[in-house]
């Protein structure tokens, strides 16, 4: 019985997928109302204070709000929840596409999609647009950014295909050393000219402390990598567990 | 579910159109849930700016733009 087997039924990897990006959002969640909340919140008394010194500014008003500050900071973990159970069913669903193609999974596949969806949908994005807390941007420029943004998240992961493509050209007879450097010159090529291209923003007010800011973006992409490795680490041990079942099960009748 | 395509690694055609159309809707329900959390602002949801304002820590933190 080879190690690589076939993959179970796409609802079966789906639901896993669900699963382990609703775990790993709810870990997510822990981490950002840990790291970020704090942050968050001394923005907010910035933005505050802005709003009153300069009534018509504000877009967000916090203080006769639909929502309190209580509910959003408890809205923080249904945010990372669901998004990470609609990321992780979109990793289920691209391992299937992608072990449908390649005959199977040795139980890195899992891992490796993660790995690269937090490098081109995460960390390629947030190095051209690092997430902001409240008090930064400017309104005027929402929909520019979010579209932008948007575009950033697709290039980044034309980039991770363009370094496996830039893998995988050089062929399997090619050393080593020469295979990870058309990867990562793939990924860089692409990478590159997206940042040079795209346009950028500077929007951060010229009292806004440094600090702050930093820790924010810290916490923010912190959030994002355990979002990810969760995601990651869970679905790959589900699916490990799931295939060890099935072969166990076809086994006594084959 | 029939596990009509986990014992042999060929695959079917029908099996395939059947898979692509399960993920393709797939695929536009979970971009339309990423898309509740991140960029909605009750066009979709239809319930005015609260689910908006309910996970705006959750939007900022995740690194998506706000306002």
């Amino acid at each position: 019985m080879p190690l690589t087997t076939a993959t179970p039924p796409f609802l079966a990897v789906l639901v896993r997928g669900l699963l382990a990006g609703l775990i790993a959002g709810l870990l997510a969640g822990a981490f950002a109302y840990v790291a970020g909340e704090p942050q968050v919140e001394a923005a907010i008394a910035i933005e505050e204070a802005a709003a009153h010194a300069e009534p018509a500014v504000g877009a967000h008003d916090h203080e006769d709000a639909l929502v309190g500050r209580n509910g959003q900071r408890g809205g923080l973990f249904l945010a990372t929840g669901l998004f990470g159970a609609a990321m992780g069913g979109l990793l289920a669903t691209a391992y299937v596409l992608l072990s449908r193609r390649r005959r199977g999974d040795d139980g890195r596949s899992g891992l490796l999609l993660a790995g690269a969806a937090l490098l081109g949908a995460v960390i390629v994005p947030f190095l051209k647009y690092p997430a902001n807390p409240p008090a930064v941007g400017d309104p005027a420029t929402i929909n520019q950014r979010t579209v932008t943004y948007l575009l950033m998240v697709v290039l980044g992961l034309v980039a991770v295909w363009a370094g496996s493509l830039g893998y995988r050209s050089v062929g399997a007879q090619a050393p080593p050393w020469l295979r990870a450097a058309a990867a990562v010159g793939g990924f860089l090529l692409v990478t590159a000219v997206s940042y040079v291209v795209m346009p950028s923003f500077e929007e951060v007010p010229a009292n806004f402390p440094a600090t702050l800011l930093w820790n924010f973006r810290l916490a923010s992409l912190g959030t994002q990598v355990v979002l990810w490795t969760g995601i990651g680490l869970l679905f790959a041990a589900l699916m490990h567990h799931e295939r060890h079942r099935r072969a166990a099960t076809a086994l006594p009748s084959t | 579910m029939s596990s009509s395509a986990s014992s042999q690694p060929m695959v079917h055609p029908a099996g395939t159109a059947r898979l692509l159309w399960t993920v393709l809707v797939t695929v536009v329900l979970l971009s339309l849930l990423a898309y509740l959390v991140a960029f909605d602002q009750g066009a979709v949801s239809r319930s005015g700016m609260y689910l908006h304002e309910l996970m705006h820590d959750g939007r900022h933190l995740l690194g998506v733009p706000c306002h």
